[in-house]
């Protein structure tokens, strides 16, 4: 019965937990990927053990609604799939600075001008956040509320929004003024003063994972893998 | 050299130009200075001096502006970008939003011109030690003062190894240790060679470095000529435009009825003692 999830498991095992543990973000993992998965694989869970169409062997009764084996192994099926697929996000997400990435891809010919933006927005979103905590704290100093009831707090969002969204795009023409000016508009690749370091073992890693990647199709599709 | 010949120039949308039949030439070596009030178009010289007005700006340029000779009319910006360096007014906005430290901030520039990683790291080390920013070089530039964020923008600027600089109130933010760094990176600068515009409110730091001065208004170049003369010429008072102190001093010496060699004496012994506190 439990054919068609030892794959699964064997994957988030080899693939996302033991790195993890080699990296010592193991449990940084589980919580954040927990936290994310948690009402899907709940829903996902409760939704097809009660209701998987054509169940057969009934497991429980509550009322009207049955709970059947072949439901809950689709739904253990369903859950390690979350469970690999939050994982691997999840330990990218901890194991890799987005600076890093952005310059590696540019490295590898990604164009500078889309590892700009790529890397802009990376340090934007906490800029931005700064910047409205500040207006909202010079807005609270002139009277305005931004605590109290909800309906209170949203109407005192309005005069943060707007200085927050305007400030922005003001310096935007003053920046593109700059960076022009700097000669980032040339065309041609860009000198990098460093990149992320490669190892032998991390290329050979890559590569034997793009290698099960096509021998877990080739084998799926061959009607092997469940 | 940079040369604007009857360049006048107005924004896009703008109703009026603001600036209107300016000619200056800017040697090789030299310091030339730009004073004005508020609004006389100061910053638009710069713009224009640049190539960004009206390459990234759009609006209408009418004359031309030449390096070394060439019309600079069919260029693009990024090959303005390897003649002229110019720095803004606000130093946060010149900050290129990718870089993580100060180092690769300042390295920013010369990363774009396609030279070797070792010139890059050369001239970057190089422009650090001229702003004395070392202490800095590991710490985010988003999260420096403005002052430290504008020598490191000067920095990022010396870095392109430009040959014209052209600087919109690069002290605005600094203090007077700050504003010695700037002066005497100006100076190295044009002892290098280089042609550099200076636009400046603090009267006293042109008086110390610029070669010749111009005063604008209203989108016109009004005064031109000797640093000293400009900035002692009582019509630029008029202007709205204040007065290097030592001009000040003999001015109010000589309404208080004190004889000239009496005022000179006091000055000579100001400046001596001011030199004194700079260099301690
Ligand atoms: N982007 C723009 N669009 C339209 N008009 C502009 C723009 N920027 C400046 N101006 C106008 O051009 C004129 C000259 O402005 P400029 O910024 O060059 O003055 P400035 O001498 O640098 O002043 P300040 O000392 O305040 O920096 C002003 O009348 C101004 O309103
Ligand atoms: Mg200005």
């Amino acid at each position: 019965m439990l054919g068609g999830i030892i794959g699964p498991v064997g994957l988030v095992l080899l693939a996302v937990v033991l790195p993890a543990l080699a990296a010592g973000v193991l449990r940084g993992l589980v919580r954040t990927s927990l936290l994310l998965t948690l009402p899907i694989a709940i829903s996902a869970l409760l939704v097809n053990l009660f209701f998987f169409p054509g169940g057969q062997q009934v497991l429980l009764r509550l009322g009207p609604i049955t709970a059947t084996a072949e439901g809950l192994e689709f739904a253990l099926e369903i859950l390690v799939r979350i469970m690999a697929i939050s994982g691997a996000i999840t330990l990218f997400y901890l194991t890799t600075r987005p600076q890093d990435l952005v310059v590696d891809l540019e490295r590898r010919g990604v164009s500078a001008r889309v590892a700009f933006v790529a890397n802009a927005s990376v340090q934007t979103v906490p800029a931005m956040v700064e910047r409205a905590q500040q207006i909202a704290a010079a807005q609270r100093a002139r009277g305005l509320d931004t605590e109290g009831s909800f309906l209170r707090r949203v109407r005192g969002i309005v005069p943060i929004v707007g200085p927050v969204i305007l400030g922005s795009i003001g310096e935007v023409e003053e920046r593109t003024l700059a960076l022009e000016a700097r000669g980032f508009t040339r065309p041609g690749s860009r000198t990098l003063l460093w990149w992320p370091p490669d190892s032998s073992s991390q290329r050979i890693a890559r590569w034997g994972l793009i290698l099960a990647l096509v021998a877990i199709i080739g084998a799926r599709v061959a009607g092997r893998l469940g | 050299m940079l040369i604007l010949e009857g360049c006048s120039y107005r924004y896009a949308g703008a109703a009026r130009p603001s600036l209107r039949d300016v000619s200056l030439t800017l040697r090789d070596g030299e310091v030339l200075g730009v004073v004005g009030k508020s609004e006389a178009g100061k910053s638009t010289l710069c713009l224009v001096a640049s190539g960004l007005a009206p390459r990234t700006l759009g609006g209408t340029l009418s004359g031309r502006v030449l390096i070394d000779g060439a019309d600079t009319a069919g260029r693009a910006m990024h090959e303005m970008a390897t003649e002229v360096a110019i720095g803004f007014q606000n130093p946060g906005t010149q900050l290129s939003g990718v870089a993580t430290t100060v180092y690769e901030e300042v390295a920013f520039g010369p990363m774009n011109l396609g030279i070797s990683r070792e010139e890059v790291l050369r001239r970057t080390e190089a422009s650090i030690d001229a702003l004395a920013i070392r202490a800095l070089t590991q710490r985010d530039p988003q999260r420096i003062s403005g002052g430290q964020q504008q020598l490191v923008a000067i920095a990022g600027l010396l870095a392109l190894a430009p040959r014209h600089l052209i600087l919109d109130e690069p002290t605005a933010q600094l203090d007077p240790a700050g504003t010695r760094l700037v002066s005497d990176a100006i100076e190295r600068l044009a002892a290098a060679g280089a042609s550099i515009l200076v636009v400046e409110q603090k009267v006293d730091l042109l008086a110390g470095i610029c070669h010749r001065v111009l005063a604008v208004d209203e989108g016109r170049v009004t005064l031109e000529g000797a640093a000293a003369a400009v900035l002692g010429d009582p019509t630029l008072h008029a202007l709205g435009v204040a007065e290097p102190s030592t001009v000040r001093l003999r001015r109010l010496g000589s309404e208080a009825g004190l004889s000239g060699q009496a005022i000179e004496g006091a000055l000579a012994l100001a400046t001596s003692q001011s030199s004194r506190v700079n260099d301690a």
